[in-house]
């Protein structure tokens, strides 16, 4: 099966520090594909390289049969690849359901349309409301999005990716910041949306990684040391030694 | 299945309708008020209130709804200004040559300037805009031709198909208000568009919008001709007002008042933008006639509006109990 992101050789150094090295990846065909390493790893910068927020020094990112290494992060986006992040991006200001609205219209295609009253336009607001309701925010539309709790702003960020119907999505610690419960919420959630589109998941929460992840990548100071199932993973030394054995520490 | 509520209906009452009402309905009725006291002044006062009221309508636009602070809009004033002076200059005096020439030099002003501007961003781009501003009020002190430092008197007004249309203090009054309320309505639509919720968003986090794959700076770019666009067309109509043109329409005192007015009404509404123009004009009226310190009166006033005044004049009119 070809791989719907191919990563190969990719580097990026700020300065003299060289926080990707070399880095190749890939993710399949509807698997989820959990990305783990500790703290100043490269998880966030790799990240950006993959959806065009930052530009590699060298190096291809192949995306659906195509090279986007020289794209920025809109078109990364129009050609299929969502993206959340770390901390998350919302619009405050607008309701949840303007937020995803938004997404669908410029899933659509161009918003050079200045006559028609967006706000009350159904065929935004009816599949925006719907998206909404898949990831749990169905009774919270009219909210502003800035009143919204730290777990329910993750799963909008997650409306807002999945409005525009992506080849494949990048999440940058969808749980961090949330408590146990909400944790559990979003692992759930994300096991549907392993239906619609493949994933490559950062996440420092182990025990959502090795529930949902088909493969796991091992990033240690921007060199991928181990790819495995979440079983080869959890019986491999070098992973331990270097960042699974830390954690027991601790 | 989706609630109703969802899809927000309009009820008829709410403040952003009635708001706007009230003001322009308060403007038509001037000539009535005009003739029974036989006020000319007040006819001529709320003829300037209307005029500059549309550029900052259009400063609005981009600065209260798109977030972009624009420091030079006195030059699209003054560019609008200058083509009907220039044109009277050369014996055009027809509004339907001379108008569509103010709006597409200030639309093209706005195109070259703003397609360099947008590459900036914050501090930057206040800065650059003021530099273009500047840029433009010096070539306008350099047109000897057509009056360099001391302005361009025009020996009459613009003529519609031969009619006294602009001459006229009443039907040159209504043609102002009806400017701006065109000017002010189109503009509403447009922040209500698809369009509209790309500059609402880009305003709110960049980041986002183009994870979503918008790219803000084309949508940035065409409101930012739109704003020229309407700013012109209010110096098209100041041009007229005074039957002269001058450099000192586009300095940049000019380009902060028309912030400061924004700033005053509310920013973000459009109406606010109204509100701020005429409580502007309207306090230096009524303060110049009492002191000649009067702006030492003048200025604090207008801080403490901004400071505890959250959102201006109309958030002060519009704010709920408890909200």
């Amino acid at each position: 099966m070809t791989p719907v992101l191919q990563l190969e050789n990719l580097n990026k150094a700020y300065g003299a520090l060289q926080v990707t090295k070399n880095l190749s990846l890939d993710v399949r065909p509807g698997e989820i594909h959990a990305l783990i390493g500790p703290n100043g790893a490269g998880k966030t910068t790799l990240i950006g390289q993959i959806s065009g927020a930052l530009t590699s020094d060298s190096g291809r990112v192949l995306f659906a049969g195509r090279d986007v290494s020289r794209l920025s992060l809109p078109e990364r986006a129009r050609a299929g690849l969502g993206r959340t992040f770390q901390i998350t991006q919302i619009l405050p200001e607008f309701s949840a359901l303007e937020n995803v609205a938004l997404a669908v219209q410029a899933h659509e295609g161009h918003s050079f349309r200045f006559f028609r009253n967006a706000a009350t336009d159904p065929s935004l607001n009816d599949k925006a409301a719907a998206i909404l309701a898949d990831v749990g925010l169905g009774d919270r539309c009219t909210e502003p999005a800035g009143q919204l709790s730290h777990g329910e702003k993750r799963s909008l960020e997650l409306a807002l990716a999945l409005a525009l119907e992506p080849k494949l999505l990048l999440l940058d610690e969808p749980m961090a910041g949330t408590g146990p419960a909400e944790t559990e919420r979003l692992t759930e959630l994300l096991k549907t949306v392993k239906n619609r589109c493949p994933l490559l998941l950062v996440e420092h929460d182990m025990a959502a990684v090795f529930e949902l992840a088909d493969r796991i990548s091992v990033l240690v100071y921007g060199e991928i040391i181990a790819t495995g199932t979440p079983d080869q993973i959890r019986a491999s030394k070098e992973v331990q030694s270097a960042y699974l054995g830390e954690e027991d520490e601790t | 299945m989706i609630p109703a509520s969802i899809t927000p209906k309009t009820s008829p009452l709410k403040a952003s309708t009635l708001v706007p009402l009230i003001l322009f309905l308060g403007l038509a009725l001037v000539p009535v008020y005009a003739q029974v006291f036989d006020d000319r002044f007040m006819m001529l006062f709320a003829t300037r209130i209307a005029v500059l009221a549309i550029a900052v309508v259009s400063l609005d636009f981009i600065l209260g709804f798109a977030g972009l602070v624009s420091f030079g809009h006195a030059a699209f004033i003054g560019i609008g200004a200058y083509a009907i002076g220039i044109l009277s200059e050369h014996d055009i005096w027809e509004a339907w040559i001379s108008f569509p020439v103010a709006l597409a030099a200030g639309g093209l002003f706005a195109l070259i300037t703003g397609a360099i501007s947008m590459k900036t961003r914050g501090v930057y781009f206040i800065m650059i805009t003021l530099a273009f501003g500047q840029m433009a009020y010096f070539t306008a002190t350099s047109l000897s031709a057509y009056g360099g430092d001391d302005g361009l008197t025009m020996w009459g007004r613009t003529e519609f198909f031969g009619t006294n249309l602009f001459a006229n203090d009443i039907s040159f009054f209504y043609l102002v208000v009806g400017c701006l309320a065109a000017s002010y309505l189109l503009l509403r639509i447009f922040t209500g568009s698809r369009f509209g919720r790309v500059l609402a968003g880009a305003k709110q986090s960049e980041l986002r919008v183009e994870a979503l794959g918008i790219s803000p700076y084309r949508y940035r770019l065409v409101a930012y001709c739109i704003s020229g666009m309407v700013a012109a067309l209010a110096g098209a109509l100041m041009a007229n007002q005074a039957e002269f043109v001058s450099p000192s329409a586009m300095s940049w005192h000019r380009s902060g008042e028309l912030i400061v007015m924004c700033l005053l009404g509310g920013l973000g509404s459009l109406h606010g933008a109204l509100l701020g123009t005429i409580a502007y004009l309207a306090l230096e009226e009524v303060l110049s006639g009492t002191t000649e310190h009067w702006r030492l009166i003048f200025g604090p006033l207008l801080v403490l509006v901004v400071l505890y005044g959250k959102g201006g004049l109309i958030g002060l009119v519009t704010r709920r109990p408890g909200k």
